[in-house]
């Protein structure tokens, strides 16, 4: 069918893309985070990663919801839209199905995409529409001055708890996982390389790709993650999860995991009792695995898993629904209104 | 089939089908509407079941009833008493009897009056040997024994029996309003030919139903309704959800865009989902989205890539979708927003009409967030409201408000076919030229602001729920930029007046009374005047469309009158806008029943406004 969607993208054809560098994906407007602030270093990195993705600007879109992080949309030279709180996954959704020939992100936070936002966030997941979902998870609510969010650990004090908070929080890589998502990841914001590496698969993997960001708030929540970002600590506290490898942690690499049944525990590489061999081997196909890998999370016993969960083929929903479209089409033709107007029991009065 | 029974001709008949909500009645009534439709008679329906899907047997929540009115003269309502009830058991009887005028024709299946029928409706003895009913003509027939002595050598399940014995029903007053059957044997062959032994019985008892009507001696008469006068061309039946859908489907293919509905499911506005979800091959996109929020957003979603995006629901999924209604307000992309209204708040009446919600809808909203308004005034006119709906979001870059209510979602009425060529082509302010691009540049004219969509070279820039300051669209917190910006989007919405059609005055252009109406009513209150008028009253009517903003000359037209009357199934909320927009003195007439107006109650009104008031 000819639309004036298509004729737009038929001239736009012709376009050639230019060798784009991470500045050609900043826009003219002020960053107006706090300075210091982890979204600095997430908006850096994603300028950094877009130019690599062979997309044109004009075919990439940022939506957005409400929170700090949701200002995002402002900071990319591509078309962008800040939606209203919780919404930006439907928001999405909703523009992914119209259009599948754009790329489109969804800048989210703990509080927009887990609380407000969950259920949505959940079925963009379970449709598995090509989006990609970028989570910058604080575990506070920073626009509205600090109070807890739905990740953050059960005891905080903040300015609406002061006794400390009696949720529970939730594990947003499990919370996908359980969504049946088809791309989960975790990476940090104090490690630029990772995160590019991550960003840059988020953006191969064709289906819903859901990364949790672990992002400094250092006026509201400031050091919540440096056991896992800071060099003192990140060593014994963290584990990088790598397909086809081994995990292995440690300021020396002396530590590992191995399944004790489905049970994940630490075991030494030092005393003589345990080898490389026997360690976990991570396998990011293996849906199984990604759960219990993503269950590590919040044991105090073990290491904090990093890296790709998960990430797996489904057809995407705006291809079955191309499809539908398609199979209609060939064996009912392009739809003619006039004669559908015209249809079923009709008579004339002269 | 003809027959040798004597024949009385009738001007206009109502009848009423009514048994439990499994005995197919909707079914029924649809069957014999389509068939009357064919026979060029004028006519309305009105289905009215119940709000549980399969409610327990025999109670009187449980009764289905669907209402016909047709006749050879103009139709305007559903009828407002019946003249034949058709009850399938005693529950039926007794919920719908105050329907029935005096003198009526009642046709009972004395098989849903055993003593279990009888308690379960409430009554002490049974209706049919007390003397109630002696101001009625009461027909008794035993329609599911006939019902299962047609079907005997067949050996089907009782079960599939029993969901038979209304085309019995059907059948007899086929007969009786010397209609063919035809047409329904050749629907029944097409719905059920994978299902041989439901075709063969439902066709057998239809024919049953027709030949006990002429071969027995209980019916006398039969009566015969001609063709009505309407417009010559080339009709078909409509019911306002299918008129909806397709008046979208239309807008789209004029403005050379592709559809795309973002819903959830809600009573009474499900339909159009179902109906729009059969439209594949016209690129129709139907996305049944996890909630009323992402219904709307996902539609606000597709707008900003250039669909003709549409959101369908009923009053309390407005209420969800008011703060993302706000956001198509501020980045002023075009949705149409579909209410179906049913009877609220809260979940209310979820299957009963009502139009409480013109005041969210012209209204309710957080900040001053102006969205026009345009509501249909009958089934077909829903087609040519949702397409002025679609050509206003477009042409104006803004959210529309399209309502609708139960009544006329659910109520048909004969069609005349529009050709596609005959409506007018539906522009599209698509953005291209990079040159002098500002997101929030406007039309001189319009004031709307230019569509530039994603996959458009050189036009990336973004949008949201902030204030935006003039042209750039950039955030802005400035004082004076938020009120220009608030006045700049009231006095887009308030031009659109310029760009809409008078309203229409019905009767004289001036005289004692105005009767001004808007939505479902319009039936209604066409039917009292009328009556009045040929009494020599000084009545006319005028019927909004447009409510938000309203049609320029409205005032004038208010001039001309000395009493305005707003009938309305509120309390009084197109009253309010006029006495506070236009300070006239108008009275309202207010019903809040779930029911739609009789209009002998809207002819009362007018009587006893001017004998007071001359
Ligand atoms: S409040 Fe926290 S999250 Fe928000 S911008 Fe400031 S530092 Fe960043």
């Amino acid at each position: 069918m000819s639309t004036r969607v298509n004729e737009i993208l038929t001239t736009a054809a012709s376009f050639e893309m230019p060798k784009y560098s991470s500045k050609d994906f900043s826009s003219d407007q002020d960053v107006r985070w706090c300075p210091g602030c982890g979204d600095y270093s997430i908006l850096a990195q994603t300028q950094r990663v877009m130019p690599e993705l062979g997309i044109p600007r004009h075919k990439t879109v940022f939506v957005s919801g409400i929170g700090c992080s949701s200002r995002f949309p402002y900071y990319m030279e591509t078309y962008g839209f800040h939606g209203i709180h919780g919404r930006a996954t439907a928001i999405a959704s909703g523009l992914k199905v119209a259009r599948p020939d754009l790329s489109v992100w969804v800048v989210t936070g703990d509080g927009d995409g887990m609380s407000i936002g969950g259920n949505h966030f959940i079925h963009l997941l379970r449709r598995n529409i090509d989006v990609k979902v970028l989570l910058f998870n604080n575990q506070i609510y920073g626009l509205t001055k600090g109070q807890y969010s739905p990740t953050s650990e059960q005891g905080k004090v903040t300015k609406s708890t002061p006794q400390g908070s009696l949720d529970y929080p939730f594990n947003p890589a499990a919370l996908a996982l359980g969504a049946s998502a088809t791309f989960v990841a975790r990476t940090l914001d104090r490690d630029p390389k990772h995160m590019q590496m991550v960003l840059k698969r988020a953006a191969e993997h064709k289906g819903t790709s859901f990364v949790e960001l672990y992002q400094n708030c250092n006026v509201f929540n400031d050091g919540a993650f440096f056991q896992f970002t800071e060099k003192d600590t990140k060593d014994d506290s963290l584990v990088l999860i790598e397909h086809g490898k081994p995990l292995v942690f440690g300021k020396e690499k002396d530590r590992g995991i191995k399944l004790d049944g489905f049970t994940p525990t630490v075991v030494s590489l030092k005393d003589g009792q345990h080898s490389v061999n026997d360690l976990l081997v991570h396998n990011e196909r293996d849906t199984t695995l990604s759960f219990i890998l993503a269950d590590m999370t919040y044991k105090a016993s073990l290491p904090r898993p990093v890296g790709i969960f998960l990430s797996v083929e489904r057809p995407t929903y705006e291809d079955l629904m191309t499809a539908q479209i398609e199979h209609a089409r060939a064996k009912r033709g392009e739809g003619d209104m006039d004669k559908l107007l015209n249809s079923g029991d009709t008579w004339v009065i002269s | 089939m003809s027959s040798t029974k004597q024949t009385q001709s009738l001007e206009e008949v109502t009848i009423r089908f009514a048994g439990d909500s499994g005995d197919g009645m909707q079914l029924t009534g649809t069957q014999f509407t389509n068939t009357t439709a064919l026979l060029g008679n004028d006519l309305s329906t009105f289905p009215d079941y119940p709000a549980e899907i399969r409610a327990p047997q025999g109670t009187l929540f449980g009764v289905s009833g669907f209402q016909i009115h047709f006749g050879s003269t103009e139709i305007h309502t559903p009828g407002d008493q019946c003249d034949v009830l058709v009850a399938m058991n005693a529950a039926a009887l007794k919920v719908n009897l105050n329907t029935l005028i005096d003198g009526g024709a009642i046709i009972v299946n004395t098989d849903g009056f055993s003593d279990k029928n009888l308690k379960l409706a409430g009554y002490a003895q049974s209706p049919l040997r007390d003397g109630s009913l002696d101001k009625y003509r009461l027909y008794e027939v035993d329609i599911t024994k006939l019902t299962s002595l047609a079907l005997q050598d067949l050996n089907l399940s009782s079960k599939l029996v029993d969901r038979s014995k209304n085309f019995f029903a059907l059948g007899m007053m086929f007969w009786m309003y010397n209609r063919p059957i035809e047409p329904t044997v050749d629907w029944i062959y097409e719905k059920f030919k994978n299902k041989p032994d439901i075709k063969e019985a439902n066709t057998r008892v239809l024919k049953a139903g027709w030949n006990y009507g002429e071969t027995t001696e209980i019916f006398k008469v039969r009566y015969e309704v001609g063709p009505a006068k309407l417009t010559p061309g080339k009709y078909r039946n409509i019911t306002g959800n299918q008129a909806t859908a397709w008046g979208l489907m239309a807008a789209a293919k004029k403005a050379k865009l592709e559809l795309f509905l973002g819903t959830y499911p809600i009573t009474p506005a499900s339909d159009i989902l179902h109906e729009l979800s059969i439209y594949k091959s016209f690129g129709v996109k139907t996305f049944q989205a996890e909630d009323e929020i992402a219904g709307i957003t996902s539609a606000i979603g597709a707008a900003f890539g250039g669909a003709l995006a549409t959101t369908t629901t009923s009053g309390p999924g407005v209420a969800l979708k008011s703060e993302a209604m706000g956001l198509a307000v501020m980045v002023e992309l075009p949705v149409v927003i579909v209410n179906v209204q049913r009877g609220g708040p809260s979940t209310g009446l979820p299957t009963k009409t009502e139009q409480a919600d013109l005041l969210q809808a012209v209204y309710g909203r957080n900040g001053e967030a102006p969205i026009p308004v345009v509501a249909a005034a009958t089934p077909g006119d829903c087609f040519y409201a949702a397409v002025e709906a679609s050509r206003i979001a477009l042409k104006y870059m803004t959210p529309v408000i399209l309502l609708t209510d139960g009544y006329l979602a659910n109520g048909s009425e004969p069609w005349l076919i529009p050709s596609m060529s005959a409506l007018p082509d539906i522009g599209v302010p698509f953005r291209t030229e990079k040159e002098g691009f500002l997101p929030y540049l406007r039309d001189e004219k319009t004031l709307s602001r230019p569509w530039a969509i994603p996959g458009t070279p050189g036009l990336e820039h973004r949008i949201g729920g902030l204030e935006k300051a003039h042209l750039t669209g950039n955030i802005s917190y400035d004082p004076k930029n938020h009120e220009f910006m608030v006045r700049l989007r009231d006095e887009k919405i308030e031009r659109i007046a310029h760009d809409i059609p008078d309203a229409v005055v019905e009767g004289a252009a001036s005289g004692d009374l105005l009767v001004v109406g808007w939505g479902g009513t319009y039936g209604a209150i066409k039917s009292a005047v009328t009556k009045v008028q040929s009494r020599g009253l000084k009545v006319s009517q005028m019927h909004l469309k447009h409510l938000n903003p309203m049609p320029k000359n409205v005032e004038t037209v208010f001039k001309s009158f000395k009493h305005i009357l707003v009938p309305e199934l509120n309390l009084g909320q197109l009253l309010k806008i006029l006495r506070s927009k236009y300070l006239v003195p108008a009275v309202g007439l207010d019903k809040i029943q779930g029911l739609p107006f009789r209009s002998v109650e809207i002819e009362a009104k007018i009587e006893e406004l001017l004998k007071g008031g001359k």
